[in-house]
């Protein structure tokens, strides 16, 4: 790959490779290497699937290629910034983030990381009609959408210092990327295993204790040292909110099982991964910003688009408690609230 | 902080679950502190008494807890202001054989469980001493143990050090050992043991499955990285 990224003289390092159509990248390199050996096999030698012929493969470029990029220093300085909002977003806590996560808390390797939801997609599918939210969204609608959720907070303004520089760290990821590829795209989002015939929450439980409390603690709180964040909340009050993504049992599935515990991927059985999973959605965490005073009426508005994979207003068996049934926003209180949530967009356009 | 973290870290995690389940009321503190058995009735580590037992120790880890980097030698780790829960659990593997080590088996087996205690209490309120091992280290080796210690490389599924030993290396809880301001031999010495599978004291395998996937040249560059690191107070405000 080293090669075949100086032959193509790309102002960037950024590699995307259409291993089906053999018309781009490698097809270009003479010294184009054989599958076994081309981008991400350390992936598949740790139990990864290998890419498949139809997929689209990209190695978005690192903060190191960024000092090489023959780009204006001024937008290397704003992704530089991005890419510090990124992997240090708790700089936000009070103004935009109201919990203990970073963006690099879920999205590992800096946003680079394949099956453990690589964030250059968004660059290049967006915008798009967005099944959340029921209309089109661009790259910083959607970005927002994990303040409001994911960082239970609100979201900086669009067009703002902080939204543009976060943008531009997801566009320079996708360097060299197709805009709207027709091919899926390998590793993205996370993707979960079959999901077993039975979830046990006594086992989650069990399995949560044995192999994640050692970072996450038994309360699911994560651990500060110090004042400064190590490991990320799994529930509660310095988690992610109840309309996150990932409170969708099969995407908490899906992280788990290919990025957990940190630097074991796949590791755990696909039973044990979903019991965790299962375990850790069925805690308590700050209400969806979605939620006016009613779960009823939240699980009938958005469990169609959204809740029916979550566990939100179940009564979870251990102790018969209704899930979400209650008005705690975490540590943003009432009076923050997040402004992108539940504005409609191009209601007057014709069919 | 310390004095507690002590009774319940020097239990492996196993061992904690299982005492609650079988103490259940009894609470978390007491109930980890009777499944090690041999933590019955133990004092909390007394700085004072520890500097008493320490007297064996001084030959190699120093007066001032320092240690030593022994170039082509056996390196002696800093013990000063290393989090007395840690220590504890490592003298205690020493003496089981759960980690190896023929330099400091006698020494460790010479220790009492109250023993063990005092002498984590004392070297882990001493102040942290600079490191050695590091200085010769060229820039583009700096730059690269600055990626691993921070960043990582995940294209090699590397996950950054502090991803773990915290924000600047310098430890977390009594799990994950401070690593700035510690001698590049030592460092190295530890990495390459739980590369080739000579080291595996370590909980749910964190460090061995990750330093697997360094290089030498990785490991020679994060162990003088972290080695320059000027010493920060460990555990403190």
């Amino acid at each position: 790959m080293n090669i075949s990224k100086k032959s193509l003289a790309l102002a960037v390092s950024g590699v995307s490779v259409a291993l089906a159509s053999g018309m781009m990248v490698q097809a270009a390199d003479d010294n184009a290497q054989p599958q076994a050996e081309g981008p991400y096999q350390t992936l598949v030698e740790l139990g990864y699937p290998a890419p498949k012929d139809n997929e689209l493969v990209h190695v978005p470029p690192t903060m190191a290629d960024l000092e090489e990029a023959d780009i204006h220093p001024e937008l290397k300085k704003v992704i530089r910034r991005g890419y510090e909002l990124f992997t240090d977003t708790q700089q936000l806590r009070g103004k935009n983030v109201f919990n203990d996560m970073n963006c690099s808390s879920c999205h590992l390797g800096e946003g680079r990381q394949p099956y453990s939801a690589p964030i250059w997609p968004a660059a290049v599918t967006l915008p798009d009609f967005r099944g959340k939210n029921q209309h089109v969204n661009n790259l910083e609608e959607r970005i927002a959408g994990c303040f409001a959720y994911s960082m239970n907070g609100t979201p900086p303004e669009y067009g703002s210092d902080d939204m543009l520089a976060l943008s531009a760290y997801h566009q320079w990821l996708a360097t060299g990327a197709p805009m709207y590829p027709d091919q899926p795209i390998y590793g993205r989002g996370f993707p979960a295993p079959d999901r077993p015939e039975e979830l046990s929450y006594a086992n989650g439980k069990e399995v949560f204790q044995e192999q994640c409390v050692i970072c996450h603690q038994e309360d699911g709180s994560g651990h500060y040292e110090d004042g400064e964040y190590v490991f990320p909340a799994t529930w509660g009050d310095g988690s992610n909110n109840w309309g996150a993504g990932i409170v969708r049992t099969h995407t908490a599935a899906g992280f788990i099982k290919n990025n957990m515990p940190l630097g074991q991927p796949l590791s755990l059985s696909d039973q044990d991964a979903w019991d965790v999973a299962y375990y850790m959605t069925q805690q308590e965490r700050p209400q969806d910003p979605r939620y006016a005073g009613d779960v009823d009426e939240v699980l009938e508005r958005f469990g169609p688009t959204f809740h029916k994979n979550s566990s939100y207003g179940q009564i979870r068996e251990e102790d018969n408690h209704r899930l979400a049934d209650h008005a705690n926003w975490g540590e943003k209180g009432e009076t923050v609230v997040p402004w992108n949530v539940g504005v409609p967009r191009f209601e007057d356009l014709q069919d | 902080m310390a004095d507690q973290g002590c009774i319940i870290q020097n239990n492996s995690i196993g061992e904690t679950v299982m005492s609650k389940r079988i103490l259940g009321g009894l609470g978390l503190l007491l109930g980890a502190g009777l499944s090690a058995g041999s933590a019955l009735a133990l004092e909390p580590g007394d700085p004072q008494r520890g500097q008493a037992a320490a007297a064996t120790c001084t030959a190699c880890h120093q007066a001032n807890g320092s240690g030593m980097h022994v170039p082509g030698g056996e390196s002696w780790p800093r013990l000063a202001g290393q989090d007395a829960g840690y220590i504890e659990k490592q003298l205690h593997d020493f003496k089981s054989g759960r980690r190896q080590n023929a330099s400091m088996m006698p020494f460790a087996t010479m220790l009492d469980d109250q023993q063990i205690a005092d002498v984590a209490a004392y070297y882990s309120q001493m102040e942290i001493t600079p490191a050695s091992g590091g200085e010769e280290a060229s820039d583009a080796v700096m730059a690269r143990g600055e990626q691993l210690a921070n960043r990582g490389d995940w294209d090699d599924y590397i996950v950054s050090c502090s991803s773990c030993h915290g924000p600047g290396g310098t430890g977390v809880g009594s799990e994950f050992p401070g690593v700035a301001s510690q001698h590049a031999g030592y460092i190295s010495a530890q990495l390459h043991a739980w590369k080739d599978g000579e080291r595996s004291n370590d909980p749910q395998n964190l460090m061995g499955a990750i330093a697997k996937r360094m290089s030498d040249d990785d490991i020679a560059a994060v162990s003088a990285w972290y080695a320059r690191q000027a010493p920060v107070v460990e555990g403190g405000e």
